[in-house]
């Protein structure tokens, strides 16, 4: 007696669903619209959607958008570049040299846990309440994920590649020139995709102490003025902010690391 | 170039891993080198190219470096040792960029040993794209590239499966009996030893010590199974109980 056999392999596959995927961020914003419509709750407590487009308009409008936006760009292009070139030199180094990663990595790994934003008081002794402080906080929180990211990057270098241009004498500068940064670079954008998005807190964080323009500036006066309209429309700022640096940091991935 | 190997112990720590290597690579021969996994072959084939320094003992070498010569010991790796994000051709260019040539002879080089290994047609692909035996084919190009006068090559069919190391063995004596460069051979392989080597050091498990360097002395061309039966069944026995014994040793 002959029987078809029972198929027993389906599932446990995740496909792409375009579809599902535009339905669910639709379905989230109609039903919050819907809830603030029916005027359940408060449009203090909970702003529509329309409203926090609308203030997001008004901003665009007025120029504050920019201003904001400008001045927390600033820190964070400045504070980022600083702390990037500081933690890939560290990470180099605790990667190729054997006394730096002996003295270094105790140290660092002693510092990276540390929230940065509790040493700002510190910062604003040091540097005063202006720009140096909020640049030096987003400096020290990118710094220190930038550096472990390039030396374990570095360590990720299959020693067969060293190896192989030392076979060909090829001199040391251009080992770590042309095989050992390359080969790091999977794990130096990993760091950047990391750090950007500790830059993003910290900038938040640090407008909200003595500063006059700025997105974190901005939520704080609209909280304090409870204009949650304006403060979620900051949010959604930091949201679409924090979106295009991913977005940068999967284009550069896709561009520099296509060799995968 | 001949290769004169003195006396070579070696030890990672307290591991030895070398005792006492004392053999002569004869200018124009291939010497393979076998032996039971972990007995010491790559660091032998290391301490031999100066990326390892032995712990006792020295390397000579002795004869003139052939004219147009770039890295007169240049090695071919088991795993290739590709740059994944170069191309075929840069990736054996990597090999000429410290040396002074110039652009032109550079890719004339190139090209030269891209067409002896059949890779003109990938010279711009990656090495991703390509399946173990072009990459290993490009392996082998990059070594041609500086013109060698000693080749070691560790395991260089290792990693490719039974029909793609045979047609690379081919391929290889082809190009080898062009050049006759010195070479040496590691291998776990007995059949490959036999078929491209001129001597056959067989190693002893770990610590490596040399338990016989047997000649092979049928012509390559008449290396047939039945001609070497017999020599066959001797190395056999010479590596079966090396490798027994390392197989029933604790790691
Ligand atoms: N860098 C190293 N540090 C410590 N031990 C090593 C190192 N390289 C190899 N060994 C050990 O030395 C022994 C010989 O290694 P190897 O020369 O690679 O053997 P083979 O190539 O014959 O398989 C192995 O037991 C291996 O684990
Ligand atoms: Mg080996």
């Amino acid at each position: 007696m002959s029987e078809p056999l029972r198929f027993r392999g389906g599932g446990f596959v995740i496909g792409p669903k375009p579809i599902s995927s535009c339905l669910g961020g639709l379905a989230v914003i109609a039903i919050w619209q819907a809830v603030s419509s029916a005027g359940w709750v408060s449009p203090i407590f909970l702003p529509s959607p329309a409203g926090i487009a609308r203030a997001l308009g008004e901003m665009a409008l007025s120029g504050q958008l920019w201003r904001h936006l400008g001045a927390s760009l600033q820190r964070i292009l400045l504070g980022f570049a600083l702390g990037s070139a500081a933690g890939l030199a560290l990470g180099l180094a605790l990667g190729l040299l054997s006394h730096a990663r002996a003295a270094g990595l105790p140290i660092v790994s002693a510092l990276f846990p540390i929230p940065k934003i509790a040493l700002l008081p510190l910062f604003i002794l040091w540097f005063g309440i202006g720009e140096p402080s909020k640049v030096a906080t987003i400096a020290l929180g990118v710094f220190f994920p930038m550096a472990i990211a390039t030396y374990s990057g570095v360590d990720q270098v299959p020693r067969t590649l060293i190896r192989m241009a030392q076979s060909f004498d090829v001199p040391t500068h251009a080992i770590v020139a042309k095989v050992i940064l390359p080969g790091a670079l999977p794990g130096i954008l990993a760091g950047v995709r990391i750090s950007a998005s500790i830059a993003l807190i910290l900038v938040v964080a640090a407008e909200m102490i003595g500063a006059e323009f700025g997105i974190g500036a901005f939520i704080l006066t609209a909280g304090n003025l409870m204009r949650t309209e304006d403060l979620l429309a900051g949010v959604c700022l930091l949201s679409i902010l924090g979106l295009a640096v991913g977005f940068l940091v999967s284009l550069a991935e896709r561009r520099l690391l296509s060799w995968r | 170039m001949r290769l004169i190997v003195e006396h070579v112990s070696h030890g990672y720590g307290s591991l030895e891993v070398l005792d006492d290597i004392s053999l002569t690579v004869e200018e124009g021969e291939i010497l393979a080198v076998i032996g039971p996994s972990g007995c010491g072959k790559s660091t032998l084939l290391g301490i031999l190219g100066g990326l390892l320094e032995a712990s006792r003992g020295r390397i000579l070498t002795d004869g003139a470096v052939p004219s147009g010569s770039l890295n007169p010991i240049t090695y071919i790796f088991q795993d290739f040792a590709l740059l994944p994000w170069h191309s075929v051709a840069a990736n054996v260019g990597f090999a000429l960029e410290h040396h002074r040539l110039d652009a032109y002879e550079r890719k004339g080089r190139v090209d030269e040993v891209l067409a002896m290994t059949g890779l003109l047609d990938f010279a711009t692909a990656l090495p991703k794209q390509l399946s173990g035996g072009m990459r290993q084919r490009v392996g082998i190009a990059r070594a041609l590239a500086v013109k060698p006068a000693i080749l070691l090559l560790d395991e260089p069919l290792s990693a490719l499966d039974a029909q793609t190391r045979e047609l690379l063995i081919e391929e290889f004596l082809a190009l080898w009996l062009a050049h006759r460069t010195t070479a040496v051979y590691v291998t776990h392989n007995l059949d490959e030893a036999l078929r491209l080597a001129d001597r056959i050091c067989v190693l002893s498990r770990r610590p490596g010590r040399i338990r016989e360097i047997v000649a092979v002395d049928a012509a390559r061309s008449e290396r047939g199974m039945a001609a070497l039966a017999p020599l066959r069944e001797r190395l056999w026995r010479l590596i079966q109980e090396e490798a027994r014994a390392a197989d029933r040793e604790h790691v």
